[in-house]
């Protein structure tokens, strides 16, 4: 064990556990976070997602000791109050069912629209690949995502 | 009042009315009604995680014969419903919602709803077959309509004024002739008990004096609420199952045979006494479970865990690449007397054209995007389980009989979960987590891994067909035999304490396994002569197998689906007719029933070509060989019904010719489950049926060798992606009813019925586009390359 000191969401942590601990499990059993959650453990499902500069990473796979910078998860989207356009777009699209998976796909759609607001379909169908649903929400999902992207005011503006 | 539990403080206020200590006294009686009543987001017991509550039993059955059960009334005029569901995420709370507002008049965002749990919601069974609306939304309506009833009698009363001539809205009765005379639900009943009897011998028949409304008159039915659970899904704000901590918590994994069948001699604890926050191994027969403080060290303890294990003698099973020969040759452990219709050998041996064809479909996984999971508490010597599990009363029944204690010290608490689709592995780990709980005496959270969930999961079962059919002079199909096999021995049914895997590994079984079941198609085509027989076969390994077969959404419906109306398609081909004509034409010389089956069966099949905008041609399209273009398009129709519920898709597919990749460009679905509560939602969960449908049609085939399951995650077991999502979907909400504004048209099942077709429908287009049959599914794109360069050799 050893103390690990991590921003999120704006705030502070230190924790005392195993460098070697995947990040998820920090998140969500230390921090209490309910956004990231466990999928796979490998890395293939992206239920787990983060982000960490700038880039939708997989904290089942991301050692503690290797976070760098600020980390946002799911509950970091909204600010004062306000949801991020993309969880006001799911709402509108009704875009879950269970719900289980739907971090990774905003987080994973989050990154994408930060580097690419106005993505092309196929653009978007690349970006989202290796976010798995088993409810198959894939459609309304696509459709949440454009609803964000066509509504930007600028090219090159964060949505 | 007090808040010693720490409750949410918008529940300490309800609870602080004017007469609480009368009113649901059972829920601040047990201790579990640590639940939170911002609006609309109630659902199961969420918040008891905001305040874990020492358990204080016994946990009595909730009376569903009392009005009281299922209905609240606050002071401020809102209510509570309870109800003995879950919810997968097919919006079915929100869809009970509305229809209980419907029958009580009261505003939607006046109301909240608690699921399933044990010891405050009334048994219904929890969610299963579609049949959570269609069935149990009938108690819900009638209770409420009851509710009604007693308030406007209440209301007389209070007004002085004859029952007929009030009127009732958003919870407020008045004077018909002056609407300044007045009185609402609150100030007749808000905090108190209606302390009315219901009658009925059964829950889903539970009604009071009153009747429903006529649906002409329903008003919140048919309007596309919000789902109420979705802004805390997508805000990071919901407290699921996985969420649920207590103090003195420890995490738990499980150990798994490394080879089916095999028996454990012995457990090297000393393997893992290095491992930080190592509490203890728990084995009992085959079944092992590591405990330690933290979560990555009960993984790590897992991996690390040194155990013997002995080989079985037998083979567990066949590799899956000899499955369906396996199938073919096995001895069936139950076999169906066949059933026959008219003189089939007489009409094949006069029929002009006899054609025959065999279809296989793998095993199929479950494979929750979450894992299995479960926090069970021990404390004060009684039980509570914190679970996704669909059907959370025989959970709690099960656990009780399992664990030897009484059913009143133990209560199951639903919350949100990964979604369910049938006999999920959720029941397993529930019993785990309540053993290990047991045995160590302080809260123990079980979590499966990912490898685990797809290798020990239940499977849907594979199936071998055999079809034969035959056609007179003018292309009508006069005879039809029907061979179903299932490899669906020993079929697990829900939460029984002597069939989980749990039990199974420890040795602990019932004097015989199930039967299993396998289907006959179900359709409405007139067929004069057909005979059909089923039969099932079982693997060598009975018990403590990772091919477990449970109930998977519509059991054996899209296997048998893919088979018949694949075959109907050929035959449709081979009478050189068009496949949607040719499936009218039967239908019309159907007999009608009493749901209405051929007239709505009708109706979804042309409203299906309408939409589509379907030109009547045989298939397949003629050849496209000279084309330079190396992607085929083609269209396929496949049709079905489950229970009351019809069902037409038209999928559009594009076929690339080097690579044999199939993709479902468009897909449109005609769907009738007469009354629609919530439209929108309604929607979505056939999209996602049908997306269920195209992933089980494209990629989901469970691989195994003869020791273990080799599909073990993600890339061994595929599933559905972004990139196979089609362009475009379509659905048609149809009401085929010949009386389509009956003042009882009823809501049918649509959690499952519209994810029935797709592989057939599938298949059928692919044959469009390239005139080869696919008789084997999965259609990866190996399988499909292969049989596209078979046709060209």
């Amino acid at each position: 064990m050893s103390i690990v000191k991590l921003h999120v969401n704006g705030a502070s942590h230190e924790v005392d556990v195993d460098p070697s601990t995947p990040l998820l499990y920090v998140l969500r059993n230390d921090l209490d976070l309910r956004g990231p959650r466990f999928g796979c453990g490998l890395g293939q499902c992206s239920v787990c997602t983060v982000i960490m500069g700038g880039a939708a990473i997989r904290s089942c796979i991301t050692p503690v000791s290797a976070v760098r910078g600020e980390v946002t998860t799911l509950e970091g989207l909204s600010k004062n109050g306000k949801l991020h356009p993309l969880q006001e777009a799911w709402i509108e699209e009704q875009a879950a069912q269970c719900g289980y998976c739907q971090n990774g796909q905003i987080m994973t759609a989050k990154a994408l629209l930060d580097r690419n607001p106005h993505p092309s379909d196929a653009e978007i169908r690349e970006a989202m690949e290796g976010a798995l649903c088993r409810c198959m929400t894939f459609y309304r999902v696509q459709a949440a995502i454009r609803r964000v992207a066509h509504g930007s005011k600028a090219p090159g503006e964060s949505v | 009042m007090s808040n010693p539990l720490e409750l949410p403080p918008e529940l300490a206020d309800a609870l602080a009315g004017p007469n609480q200590t009368s009113r649901r006294g059972f829920l601040v009686g047990s201790g579990a009604l640590a639940i939170t009543l911002s609006f609309g987001a109630l659902h199961g017991a969420r918040a008891l995680a905001q305040a874990p509550l020492t358990a204080s039993g016994p946990y009595p059955d909730p009376d569903f014969l009392k009005l009281d059960t299922w209905i609240v009334i606050h002071p401020d005029n809102t209510a509570t419903f309870f109800v003995g569901k879950t919810d997968g995420g097919q919006g079915t709370g929100t869809a009970f919602r509305q229809m209980m507002c419907d029958e009580l008049d009261i505003a939607y965002d006046k109301t909240r709803l608690v699921m399933g749990c044990t010891d405050i919601t009334p048994d219904q069974g929890g969610s299963g077959g579609s049949t959570s609306v269609e069935r149990d939304g009938r108690p819900m309506r009638r209770v409420a309509a009851e509710a009604r009833r007693a308030l406007l009698e209440l209301g007389g009363q209070h007004l002085a004024t004859p029952v007929e001539m009030l009127t009732v809205a958003n919870a407020t009765i008045s004077l018909k002739s002056n609407p300044e005379r007045k009185v609402t639900y609150a100030e007749l009943i808000g905090g108190k008990r209606f302390n009315i009897a219901l009658s009925g011998s059964r829950v889903d028949l539970t009604t009071g004096k009153a009747a429903v409304k006529p649906v002409t008159d329903l008003r919140v039915v048919g309007h596309s609420h919000k789902r109420y659970d979705i802004p805390a899904k997508v805000d990071g704000s919901l407290r699921w199952a996985v969420d649920m901590k207590l103090p003195r918590m420890v995490h738990a994994r499980n150990v798994r045979p490394p080879i089916a069948g095999a028996t454990l001699q012995s457990i090297d604890e000393a393997s893992v006494r290095d491992v930080p926050g190592f509490i203890r191994v728990i084995s009992r027969g085959n079944y092992v479970a590591v405990i330690c403080e933290r979560e990555e060290q009960a993984i790590r303890a897992a991996r690390q865990l040194q155990a013997q294990w002995k080989r079985p003698e037998v083979a567990a099973f066949p590799a899956s690449s000899e499955l369906f020969d396996y199938m073919r040759r096995a001895t069936p452990t139950s076999t169906s007397a066949p059933r026959v219709e008219g003189d089939p050998d007489a009409a094949f041996k006069g029929a002009a054209h006899v054609i025959e064809a065999e279809f296989e479909v793998p095993f199929q996984g479950h494979s929750s995007i979450g894992p299995a999971h479960a926090l069970a508490d021990p404390s004060d010597g009684q039980m509570t389980i914190y679970s996704n599990d669909m059907k959370a009363y025989s959970h709690r029944t099960g656990i009780a009989k399992f664990l030897g204690m009484p059913r009143e010290q133990v209560r199951v608490v639903y919350m949100d979960g990964p979604q369910v689709y049938g006999r999920t592995a959720a029941d397993d780990a529930g019993f785990e987590a309540a053993f290990l709980a047991h045995e160590l005496g302080r809260p123990v959270r079980m979590q499966w891994m990912r490898d685990e969930e797809a290798g020990w999961d239940t499977k849907g079962p594979a199936h071998v067909f055999k079809l034969r059919g035959a056609l007179d002079e003018q292309g009508k199909l006069v005879a039809l035999e029907y061979d179903a096999c299932s490899a669906d021995y020993n079929h697990l049914w829900y939460n029984e304490p002597d069939t989980v895997l749990i039990a199974q590994l420890m040795g602990i079984r019932p004097a015989n396994p199930a039967k299993g079941s396998v289907e006959a198609p179900t359709t409405v085509y007139a067929i004069p002569n057909q005979r059909t027989t089923t039969r099932i076969v079982g693997l060598p390994l009975i018990w403590e197998t990772p091919l477990r077969t449970g109930n998977l959404r519509d059991p054996n419906g899209p296997q048998v689906t893919f088979a018949f109306e694949s075959f109907i398609d050929e035959l449709a081909a081979a009478a050189k007719a068009d496949p949607i004509q040719f499936r009218l034409d039967m239908m019309e010389q159907a007999k009608e029933d009493d749901v209405f089956r051929k007239s709505r069966s009708l109706a979804v099949v042309r409203a299906a070509a309408k939409a589509y905008g379907w030109d009547p041609r045989p298939s397949p399209q003629p050849p496209q060989t000279g084309s330079p273009d190396k992607v085929l398009s083609g269209r396929g129709v496949a049709y079905t019904y489950r229970g009351n519920t019809i069902v037409a898709v038209i999928a559009e597919v594009e076929v690339n010719r080097e690579t044999g990749r199939v993709w479902a460009k468009r897909l449109v679905c005609a769907h009738d489950c007469g009354l629609v509560i919530n439209p929108e939602a309604l929607h979505h969960t056939v999209e996602c049926g049908m997306l269920h449908g195209l992933s089980r049609a494209l990629w989901e085939e469970v691989q195994f060798d003869t020791e273990k399951v080799t599909s073990v995650n993600w890339a061994s077991y595929p599933s559905l992606r972004h990139s196979d999502t089609p362009e475009t979907i379509d659905i048609v909400l149809v009401n085929g009813d010949p009386n389509p504004g009956r003042p009882d048209l009823a809501p049918y099942g649509a959690g499952e019925c519209s994810h029935k077709p797709l592989i057939a429908a599938i298949a059928n287009a692919v044959y469009d586009a390239t005139g080869v049959r696919l008789r084997r599914a999965p259609f990866r794109s190996d399988r499909v390359l292969a049989a596209l360069q078979a046709q060209s050799a």
